[in-house]
């Protein structure tokens, strides 16, 4: 029973990681562009990809290919698509990422059909291991381990580097930001090929643990992601951490308490969680300082 | 204090010629021409509304021209990113204050110094918390905590981190109370000490007068009178000018 229950934590932390890294990826961008940033879902498609291309060849290539491949997409995408559309009207840039995203998404059908591949990725990771009498995967130790790595990785880098504390002001006030001489391009592309870094790192654990890539797998990831970066409190990466976490945390819960009949329904039973949350706290759980005071 | 109406003789840090700027259609400022030189104090005056925030935005980067030429550090600003303007030696105080209100004090002064690659910025920090004590206290903790005050001598001391030699700041002394306000002006005349140039917009002119060589009162979109405090207070039509009525029905036009 103990174990059962442990199984069901170690899972729901594991699935909280990384929608905990897709939401931060998600919020880096908001914060300093106030773009929702759908497209997002391809860059983890991508590095699905480029997993599938080079995991024959060596894992830690596939993992470099990826990383390089989602921040690339990444940056040209800022660069074509957002960078003209700068300080436009959020509804127009949230359009605009719409546009992106589907356009990506048909071309990569096109590129490589739409039909799931089969991709055996680390599957050395898939054996079990024992802790305190416990039997644990050993990829969900891994994906808690990188989920966390990555988390305070980020946060380092945000608090302790020259370029973080830019993106911080850039995200609070940007034009307050510029005055004071940071400049907006160098923050905002660190901005994007941080959130392609994160995506690969997503892609990989996700590929590893379901086996598969197909077009729309950054998709589902990133919806439920963005659910979580809002009822964290949109603008603050904290919050959006701890929000996606936190969907992550109750897909699971809900997977393992539900009565079987009503797992199919475990989704709308997320969403009324969600819209609760938003009910009781419309400003997210842990709301950004600072949104309003801008020049 | 009688400083000649003709500029000083340092370098010139801002040279606005003809300068307009529309909201839509609307027009905010209509052709007026403004020099900053080196060294040297110059407060804008006038009521609300008379475009003297959309005048200083202009200078400062963040308003563009619709028609006119401004001039930074003799460099023609057309084509000049908003995070140049900084590297050109002149820094803003906008109105407002702006601070990041969701960093620490500490990480506000430090982005003061973004342009600065020099191994100073660490102790012209320790210069400011031994100036303000109160902001060497809170330093870890979030700005968005300081009193109205201490948050508008943070944003004065941030903006002279990056070592400017023109300093703009957008109505000082705004929504600030009377003690307070002395410690903002006798801040400025520490700076401007320093051979820091100080343009200034005020609505308290008084304040702006003491500290100022030379005023320019804006009504709107216009300079009506421009010259030395004491050259503006003694002419009869400082009302009219300020309040931009016409001088026939001004009460000093008698």
């Amino acid at each position: 029973m103990i174990g059962r229950m442990l199984q069901v934590v170690v899972d729901a932390v594991s699935v909280g990681g990384l929608y905990a890294l897709t939401a931060l990826g998600i919020g880096l961008i908001f914060g300093v562009m106030r773009l929702i940033n759908f497209a997002h879902a391809q860059l983890i498609t991508i590095a699905g990809y480029a997993v599938l291309l080079l995991f024959t060849a060596s894992p830690v290539l596939a993992v470099l290919g990826a990383i390089i491949a989602a921040a690339l997409l990444a940056l040209v995408v800022e660069r074509t698509a957002f960078r003209p559309l700068r300080g436009a009207d959020p509804a127009m840039l949230l359009i605009a990422s719409f546009a992106v995203s589907f356009f990506i998404e048909k071309v990569m059908i096109m590129l490589v059909g739409s039909r799931p591949k089969g991709v055996d990725f680390l599957p050395a990771l898939a054996g079990q291991v024992e802790v305190v009498g416990i039997r644990l995967q050993l990829l969900q130790l891994v994906t808690i381990l990188v989920s966390l790595v990555l988390l305070v990785g980020t946060t380092w880098f945000l608090k302790s580097t020259r370029l973080g504390l830019e993106m911080r002001a850039a995200a609070e006030n940007f034009r307050m930001a510029e005055v004071l001489g940071v400049r907006a391009n160098r923050v905002i592309a660190t901005a994007f090929a941080l959130s392609g870094l994160l995506a690969a790192a997503v892609a990989c654990l996700f590929v590893a643990q379901t086996g598969l890539v197909q077009p729309r797998m950054g998709l589902q990831l990133v919806i439920i992601a963005f659910v979580g970066t809002v009822i964290g409190g949109l603008g603050s990466l904290p919050g959006a951490a701890f929000g996606g976490f936190l969907v992550g945390v109750a897909t699971i819960l809900l997977q393992a308490l539900l009565p079987p009949e009503l797992r199919v329904f475990r989704e709308a039973f997320l969403f009324l969680a969600v819209a609760v949350v938003l009910l009781v706290r419309p400003q997210g759980l842990i709301p950004a300082r600072g949104l309003k005071e801008r020049i | 204090m009688s400083a000649p109406i003709d500029p000083p003789a340092g370098a010139c840090l801002v040279d606005v010629q003809g300068l307009v700027i529309r909201y839509g259609g609307v027009a905010a400022v209509q052709g007026v021409d403004l020099r900053v030189h080196e060294s040297e104090a110059v407060a804008i005056i006038g009521p609300n509304g008379a475009g003297k925030t959309s005048l200083v935005s202009a200078i400062a980067g963040i308003v563009p021209p619709a028609a006119g030429t401004i001039k930074r550090g003799g460099m023609p600003a057309r084509g000049q990113a908003l995070s140049d303007v900084v590297r050109h030696g002149i820094a803003l105080v906008p109105e407002g204050r702006n601070i990041f209100g969701g960093l620490t004090v500490l990480e506000n002064l430090r982005l003061g110094a973004t342009i600065r690659r020099d191994p100073d910025v660490l102790s012209d920090i320790d210069a400011v918390f031994v100036d303000f004590p109160i902001l060497g206290e809170r330093r870890d903790q979030p700005a968005g905590q300081l009193s109205g005050g201490e948050q508008q001598m943070l944003a004065i001391a941030r903006a002279t981190l990056s070592r400017p030699r023109l300093l703009i700041l957008d109505e000082p002394s705004l929504g600030l109370a009377p003690a307070i306000v002395d410690k903002v002006y006798a801040l400025l005349r520490q700076i401007r000490d320093r051979g820091v140039a100080l343009l200034v917009v005020e609505q308290n002119a008084a304040r702006a007068f003491a500290l100022a060589d030379r005023a320019c009162v804006m009504s709107r979109g216009a300079f009506t009178l421009t010259g030395t405090p004491d050259e503006i207070r003694r002419q009869e039509t400082f009302d009219a000018a300020y309040f931009g009525v016409a001088m026939s029905a001004g009460p000093g036009a008698a």
